[in-house]
């Protein structure tokens, strides 16, 4: 093995390990007072709702596109009666949680390591410590929370637009109806469908405020860091949040297909 | 954590064999020094000798390898948060920058220490906030955010921040660095008046010798992470020691040095 990929093995697992112990702190933070609840209330407008065209777009997106691109099989195969419920289910269980998950991190989690980053840079987290103001309460866990709260609503937000998005093209190409586009997603899609996709975005928003406080908390080297923090915020983030999914869709089959 | 014993009984701070080094540098080696209540001193040095580390490993936001700091003979170094939180609250720290926390206005920069540490009704506080400012001449930047401030008033907001809570004790690093000659004096100025109207003792870190012989009793020089001098103020050129010889000289606006430069220059030019 040449030096340099040893060097990546073992970049990665101290990351892993420094990830944890920072997670860890979190966890051990989230439940002591003091609570920030007027920074969490801003945070979670400035990761919700600041958020609402960018998914928007994506949403229709998804939808829409993935009509298209199915129709022209679908109907080779004679099931065009079957569409909405076939785009409907992709977009429910995984397109949507996943792809507005990854998009969302590129915004926040890279948001997040770069203020933190030039908050620690210009001493302001220190400011804050010699202040005995709590820095990772005020600043870590409120971000954190946010990104918890806002992510899975944002997903269920996505998820109807993403539907809209699919009737939109089924009724410009096909002349379908509203109310038969309704039903027919309805009548298709279970409990199973919806709630699995949505829950797991929790942990998705865990991950990109997590990942991304830890870059920024921790950044150092001065300007040139505080890019590095961003960067690596939305790298790290978006590759957890994929590797996370597998686990996410193996316990899904597991618990509710067997 | 042990108390110290009577001899000690009167100091606000006391630092006792500190050592610290990152990796095979070694920033400070076996400092100790002490400050009492109303005390002013410097700490000079070049850049680079440790000083910054010294004040932060003062206030606990870095932990020495060896050799500890009392408060009022309490031990601080390896206190819990909330211990060093309650000693924290009496001491102010002007950071190099200020630290302004620039997603507020300088006001509730201000604010958010005096809510989030007294119970201080909002028309009091705001009587607080706005004799602060006052002090520093920064009245009409109540509402202005940071980025819009120069750097002289940014670390004059910045000192605002740190007297707000009434502190015994005010930690400087580089108050004067990066600013013009006037504007530093003005700052000099303000953290002697500072010193005679609330009463608070000071430790100022810096390697700006005017300021230094215009607002402390006492002075400490560090020189490769060694204490070469603690003493009188005025005692600094009468000390023999070849760096602080050089360091006086280099400080001293010494025309003669510069002359010889500009020959040197120029004779060089010439050829």
């Amino acid at each position: 093995m040449n030096v340099l990929s040893r060097l990546t093995v073992r970049h990665i697992f101290d990351k892993i390990g420094k990830l944890s112990i920072f997670s860890a702190r979190f966890f051990a933070a989230v439940l002591r007072p003091p609570f920030e609840t007027k920074e969490l209330i801003k945070q979670t407008y400035e990761v919700g709702v600041r958020s609402f065209g960018l998914v928007a777009i994506v949403g229709i997106v998804i939808g829409a596109v993935l009509t298209m691109q199915s129709r022209p099989t679908m109907i080779k195969f004679g099931a065009e009666a079957f569409i909405p419920a076939m785009v409907a289910t992709s977009v429910l269980r995984e397109l949507s949680p996943v792809l507005i998950s990854v998009i969302v991190a590129g915004r926040v989690s890279a948001g997040i390591g770069a203020e933190l980053g030039s908050m620690r840079v210009t001493e302001q987290i220190d400011a804050m410590e010699v202040a005995a103001l709590n820095p990772f309460n005020y600043l870590v866990v409120t971000r954190v929370l946010a990104c918890m709260i806002a992510l899975p609503l944002l997903t269920v937000y996505a998820d109807f637009l993403a539907l809209f998005g699919s009737f939109l093209v089924q009724n410009i190409e096909a002349g379908m109806s509203g109310s038969l586009f309704y039903h027919t997603v309805i009548s298709s899609i279970t409990f199973v469908d919806f709630a699995p996709g949505v829950f797991k975005t929790i942990f998705f928003g865990f991950i990109m405020g997590i990942v991304g406080c830890y870059e920024g908390y921790n950044s150092e080297g001065g300007t040139e860091g505080v890019g590095r923090s961003a960067t690596n915020a939305v790298v790290v983030s978006s590759l957890l949040i994929i590797l996370v999914d597998v686990l996410a869709v193996k316990l899904t089959v597991f618990f509710f297909e067997s | 954590m042990p108390e110290k014993t009577d001899s000690t009984h009167k100091k606000l701070i006391e630092v006792v064999n500190v050592s610290k080094a990152f990796g095979e540098n070694k920033v400070l080696q076996d400092i100790s020094l002490s400050i009492g209540e109303g005390e002013t001193l410097t700490v000079l040095g070049k850049s680079g000798a440790g000083k910054s580390v010294l004040l932060k490993i003062i206030v606990a936001l870095m932990p020495p390898d060896a050799g500890e700091v009392f408060y009022e003979g309490k031990s601080i170094t390896n206190a819990k948060e909330k211990d060093l939180n309650a000693v924290r609250k009496n001491i102010g720290f002007l950071f190099q920058g200020g630290a302004l926390f620039d997603s507020m206005t300088v006001g509730e920069n201000l604010n958010m220490i005096l809510h989030k540490h007294t119970d201080l009704p909002f028309e009091e506080r705001e009587k607080r906030i706005r004799h602060s400012l006052e002090l520093v001449s920064l009245s009409d930047k109540l509402d202005e955010m940071p980025s819009s401030l120069s750097g002289g008033q940014r670390k004059r907001a910045g000192l605002a921040r740190s007297i707000v809570l009434q502190p015994k004790l005010i930690l400087y690093d580089e108050p004067t660095t990066g600013l013009d000659p006037i504007t530093a004096g003005t700052i000099a100025e303000l953290i002697l008046t500072l010193q005679t109207e609330l009463k608070v003792a000071s430790i100022v870190v810096t390697h700006d010798l005017p300021t230094a012989f215009t607002i402390s009793d006492r002075a400490i020089m560090l020189e490769g992470g060694k204490k070469i001098y603690d003493g009188e103020v005025e005692g600094l050129s009468d000390a023999h020691h070849d760096h602080l010889d050089e360091f006086l000289q280099a400080a001293g606006l010494d025309r003669t040095r510069r002359g010889k430069i500009i020959r040197k220059v120029e004779a060089e030019k010439i050829k």
